[in-house]
């Protein structure tokens, strides 16, 4: 496996899709060569940094006005179950 | 691939049953439709036009799209799938208006090559959560995101952030799998390349 082919499977390697054969190939290379290694762990922290940290939050006033414009929304439909 | 669920061994979703109470006119079930995404597709309108007034704008008009069409709504689909597609529209749809990007299309910005090719080798030591407190790593984070192309970050967003699977992500955006992967690969690395100009490990006697 050449860095190019490594990197062609680095997708379907994070999505766990890969195949149990590429898969040995991957962890070959990834063995052997050590830029590689460094690239495949880098991704996975930098998957994972991103799912850890909230990076924008939704504010309470905008909730709050959120749910008001609904319940509006929802009183002129003139649906039953509207207070 | 996808795997082959056998007939009758794939559960009910529970927003099934509130999307089919909603048609049918129960407000409070819609309201904890609201509840349950109101965040993600926040975070998903924030994260594409990297504006909080937009992201507000667009999640309301989300919300309130949703339930005027909710007898569109076939469940073909997942009912988040659904409400996230039509986030993304109506956040593209802004930052087009906007025109702070000339690459706005899904379609327009695969062609760079930027970022695609690793150049960095850095190892990460300490991880990131080490080397930075909570605030520091937001404003890093949220710096380095929103230099992507809004492709790319849109896709990352979708797949990554919120994890959507691969096929709900290509249903969300109207692209292909192999679309779809295309540019996750070059948003995983590009961000990567971005990151470890942070988090690359210091040589001694080097500064950051």
């Amino acid at each position: 496996m050449t860095c190019t082919d490594f990197l062609s499977q680095l997708t379907d390697y994070f999505d766990g899709q890969i195949s149990p054969e590429l898969l040995e190939e991957v962890r070959a290379h990834t063995a052997s060569c050590s830029h590689c290694e460094v690239v495949l762990d880098t991704t996975r922290k930098t998957i994972s940094v991103y799912r850890d940290h909230e990076v924008y939050e939704i504010s309470t006033e905008f909730r709050d006005r959120l749910h008001a414009a609904i319940m509006k929304k929802c009183a002129e439909k003139g649906k039953l179950g509207c207070p | 691939m996808p795997a082959i669920q056998s007939p009758g061994t794939e559960e009910i979703h529970p927003d099934v049953a509130l999307v089919a109470r909603a048609k049918e006119g129960d407000t409070a079930a819609f309201e904890q439709l609201v509840r349950q995404y109101e965040r993600q597709i926040f975070r998903v309108a924030q994260h594409i036009t990297q504006n909080r007034e937009d992201a507000e704008d667009i999640t309301q008009d989300a919300f309130l799209k949703a339930y005027e069409k909710l007898d569109q709504f076939q469940g073909n689909s997942k009912f988040s799938t659904w409400l996230v597609r039509i986030a993304v529209n109506e956040s593209l749809m802004r930052l087009r208006k906007r025109k702070t990007s000339k690459t706005v299309s899904m379609d327009e910005d695969v062609q760079t090559e930027e970022g695609s090719i690793p150049r960095d080798f850095a190892e990460w030591r300490p991880n990131p959560e080490q080397l930075y407190g909570q605030a520091e790593l937001g404003e890093i984070l949220r710096k380095t995101i929103q230099g992507l192309p809004p492709g790319f970050r849109t896709v990352f967003t979708l797949r990554d952030i919120e994890n959507l699977s691969t096929e709900e992500t290509a249903e969300a955006l109207g692209l292909s799998v192999p679309a779809v992967k295309s540019r996750l690969l070059r948003a995983r690395l590009q961000l990567r390349e971005r990151l470890s100009r942070y988090f690359r490990q210091q040589k001694e006697g080097q500064t950051a």
